[in-house]
């Protein structure tokens, strides 16, 4: 079984990147080409390391944006200070080479398997990309299981998928809160989550609901404690950080 | 102690590092705290990648349950704040 030991190792990879799309003014699918892909589970990531001509790299983790079974895709947010984001949403060209590790974790995901329970998914920013891959991989499965996904946002524009969210599809509601810029005519939620937004949107604790929580590290501690205080059990709430990013 | 700290990751962010080092799925782990004796997914510990090599935490009480540094090619890796790594 030697064999299946080396293949299980994670290598680094060239990926050929063969399409881009613009999401947002500052966020971008990244769709690529990976000759050696194992296959991934929604709620995934892969590893991206940037190689500078003097030897310097730098590694980041990106979230897995498409569904099981589809092409690989990353959504990239530019940080104005980061190293790796300017260059990904910036100069990446179709048929440019990046290298890529993955696919990665195997806490946050979501299989399917668990459809007896709905599904809640809370979203800070770009942490609504892996959840882009769950509701597709829902879409894709067939499955009937109710989710509901919270997902907060700057503004209206600064929105990623947002045509395929509205467009969900039975059995998706996805509520929308706006914390910065509403546009005249708002209807939907307004402001950060707070308690009375997470009560009045959160499944009720006795329907046992699975529970993914992603985005900038403040925004996930505030939900996980949040849903804890409304009954939901911790072992029931999935957390992905993405970090210091601005809160949503 | 209970970390407060925006710019910390957790462990879902170290997937590819630990994958590297033991060679499997690590983040699904549950990682038993040798201070407090907390357990929990090794993805729901506090991590900081900028620390001087990779840092990870207790999210219950902050002790360092993990250090890894790189080396060139190398890894090394210090696990003494752990009672149990316990894969699943």
């Amino acid at each position: 079984m030697a064999g299946t030991a080396v293949r299980g190792r994670l290598t680094w990879q060239v990926a050929t990147v063969e399409t881009v799309r613009d999401e947002t003014a500052s966020v971008r699918t990244i769709g690529l080409a990976v000759p050696d892909w194992a296959g991934h589970t929604a709620g995934q990531h892969l590893d991206v390391r940037l190689t500078a001509e003097d030897g310097y790299s730098a590694e980041r983790s990106y979230s897995i944006a498409s569904a099981p079974g589809e092409p690989v895709a990353i959504t990239v947010e530019r940080l104005d200070d980061g190293e790796v984001s300017p260059y990904l949403t910036e100069e990446l060209r179709s048929g440019d080479e990046i290298e890529i590790r993955g696919p990665i974790g195997g806490y946050f995901i979501w299989t399917g398997d668990d459809a007896a329970t709905p599904l809640l998914l809370v979203a800070g920013g770009s942490g609504v990309v892996p959840f882009r891959s769950i509701i597709r991989h829902r879409h894709n499965l067939g499955s009937d299981v109710s989710v509901r996904l919270l997902y907060s946002a700057r503004s209206l524009p600064d929105v990623i998928y947002r045509a395929e969210l509205d467009d969900a599809g039975d059995g998706v509601a996805v509520i929308f809160t706006l914390t910065r810029q509403q546009p005249p005519g708002w209807t939907g939620h307004s402001g950060r989550v707070d308690q009375r937004l997470l009560a009045e949107t959160a499944w009720p604790a006795h329907q046992d609901p699975l529970t993914f929580v992603c985005g900038p590290t403040p925004f996930v501690e505030a939900m996980a404690s949040g849903l804890v205080e409304l009954g939901y059990p911790a072992g029931r709430i999935k957390t992905e950080r993405y970090g210091g990013a601005e809160a949503p | 102690m209970t970390i407060r700290d925006d710019s910390a990751l957790d462990g879902n962010a170290i997937g590819g590092l630990l994958l590297e080092v033991f060679g499997t799925e690590m983040t699904a782990a549950v990682a038993v705290c040798a201070s407090c004796g907390a357990s929990g997914p090794v993805a729901e510990t506090v991590v900081f990648l900028r620390a001087p090599g990779t840092v990870v935490r207790c999210r219950s009480c902050g002790a360092v349950l993990m250090v890894v540094l790189r080396r060139g090619q190398q890894n090394c890796v210090d696990l003494q704040g752990l009672a149990a790594l316990e894969l699943r």
